[in-house]
């Protein structure tokens, strides 16, 4: 379980989230929507640990990871992958998966999940297509054999064939049951299909927050229209 | 013939030199972007290394050869213990940690010159590097053909390390994008120790192969510093193919040059060139591509 408690952080003197409190169920899947500049990422980026937090407390199952690196979050389970399909642009599709495992067994597994990469393994990630460095973001995360996953609009800017697929891989992830899931996404629709709570960003502040499925759609519409 | 081959044979065996001092540099600049003014210091450690060790294992014919990893753990050590208690408070500050590693330096020389002297101790080569071997007219001496496999040798080692093994990748990936792999669960503070310490430990090796040739001095730091940094920013930042074109480039240059003047004009003729081909290439020799925003 993730629960971000009274968050307020920024960059600089700016501040960017105040006082949100959030919270994704053991198993569970949650999505935060809002217009560009409400603080969604920003919000991530403290759940992961890549921004501190100015006052409020980040706790993973309970602990409370406030304090602790990304790389000792993602140790208790925590996996997040960022926006923009980022990639090891001088490294093979193979390197940027053997960063987190070589375990054959393992690689495989999310392999299968993403067959298209199996061709692409002595390509190097910077000159794969969006779609497919998207495909190898989520791959490689999922190495790390997270509790809780943590996505940035991962259909962003990517080829719609594409993003059919990502989207049926993500949904099958929230349905998993072992898995807890914080879904950043900019398409209402697909967010809600895929979750079973949201949460609306406005300013830097939870300004709604109900069950998901579709017929939140209308809601969470109107949320972000104010 | 010789006069071909004097200049080339002999500037290979300088940017060997070169390139021992560049491969650490390569790491710790080009891979991390330290301006580790100290560097050159580290190479004056690895020689008075070699000295000290001559002193505890009598044997000459097997001093040096114990001198190679102990110059490695010295020097990488001397690099982790600045690296943790100053530069890593440094990291995106270039400019000041030039000026605190400028001193760093100052005081690495001044201790050398406290313990050692001022002046320099000869550091005796191994039977088995005194002679040399005929090659197309030129005596070339053991001694330089063993700085240039030393070179090629530590290379190999740094290049296999980078591609095949799993901390390779992780310095690779802290290199390429440090947030990003924190989030893959890489603890990227002691992948940049590790770095450091590898990157200051190959100069401690090249100190020893310098020391072969020209003894040690408080001051052979200095000699080297700038070339090196030349080297690794007209190769390509981070890159270890366009260093090793770099380094030999410049070494022998600097022999035909100084064949056909003099010594220190030769340094002016260098530098001269290596300055017109960074105003005409100044990413250097090679640098990364990559498909849109990777």
């Amino acid at each position: 379980m993730l629960e971000l408690r009274g968050v307020t952080a920024g960059y600089g003197r700016t501040r960017v989230l105040e006082d949100v409190s959030i919270e994704v169920a053991t198993g569970g899947a949650a999505a935060v929507m809002g217009h560009n500049g409400a603080g969604k990422t920003t919000l991530l980026r403290v759940a992961v640990g890549l921004l501190p937090v100015m006052a409020g407390q980040v706790l993973l199952d309970g602990e409370d990871v406030t304090g602790l690196r990304p790389s000792d979050r993602v140790r208790r389970g925590l996996g997040y992958v960022p926006q923009g399909q980022l990639s090891f642009p001088q490294m093979t599709t193979l390197e940027n998966l053997q960063l987190v495992t070589t375990d054959r067994t393992a690689t495989d597994e999310v392999l299968d999940t993403f067959p298209a990469l199996r061709g692409l393994l002595g390509r190097r990630a910077g000159l794969l297509s969006g779609g497919q460095r998207q495909q190898l973001a989520i791959a490689r995360t999922l190495l790390t054999r997270p509790r809780m996953l943590i996505l940035d609009e991962p259909t962003e800017g990517i080829q719609p064939n594409v993003v059919a697929e990502i989207e049926s891989v993500i949904t099958d992830l929230t349905r998993r049951g072992d898995l807890s899931v914080l879904l950043v996404e900019q398409h209402v629709g697909f967010a809600l299909r895929a979750t079973q709570g949201y949460y609306v960003l406005e300013s830097g502040r939870v300004t709604s927050s109900g069950e998901g499925g579709p017929g939140a759609v209308d809601a969470v519409r109107a949320a972000m229209a104010v | 013939m010789d006069a071909f081959t004097t200049p080339f044979l002999a500037g290979t065996a300088t940017g060997a030199l070169l390139l021992i001092a560049a491969l650490g540099l390569t790491l710790t600049f080009g891979q991390m972007g330290v301006i580790n003014m100290a560097h050159g210091e580290f190479l004056m450690v690895g020689a008075y290394t070699a000295y000290v060790t001559q002193q505890v294992v009598t044997s000459v014919d097997l001093s040096i050869l114990v001198a190679l990893p102990v110059a490695f753990l010295v020097a990488g050590s001397l690099g982790l213990l600045l690296e943790a208690t100053v530069i890593s408070f440094m990291y995106r500050r270039p400019l000041d940690t030039l000026l605190v590693t400028v001193g760093v330096s100052l005081v690495l020389q001044q201790l050398a010159k406290d313990v050692f002297g001022a002046q320099g101790d000869p550091v005796q080569a191994p039977g088995w590097l005194v002679g040399t071997i005929p090659v197309f007219g030129y005596n070339w001496p053991y001694r330089q053909i063993f700085t240039v496999a030393l070179a090629l040798s530590s290379l190999a080692c740094l290049a296999a390390l980078l591609r095949y093994s799993a901390f390779g990748r992780r310095i690779r990936a802290t290199v390429q994008n440090r947030d990003l792999a924190e989030t893959l669960g890489i603890a990227t503070r002691r992948v940049d120790r590790l770095t450091f310490f590898i990157g200051s430990g190959l100069a401690g090796i090249g100190g020893v192969a310098v020391s072969l040739i020209s003894g040690t001095n408080p001051g052979l730091g200095r000699t080297y510093i700038i070339s090196a940094f030349l080297v690794v920013v007209a190769g390509g930042l981070g890159q270890l193919k366009g260093t090793v074109i770099a380094a030999f480039t410049v070494g022998i240059a600097t022999a035909f040059f100084a064949d056909w003047t003099s010594a220190s004009m030769a340094q002016v003729a260098t530098f001269a060139l290596v300055v017109v081909f960074l105003q005409l290439r100044p990413q250097g020799l090679f640098t990364v591509r990559t498909r849109g925003l990777a």
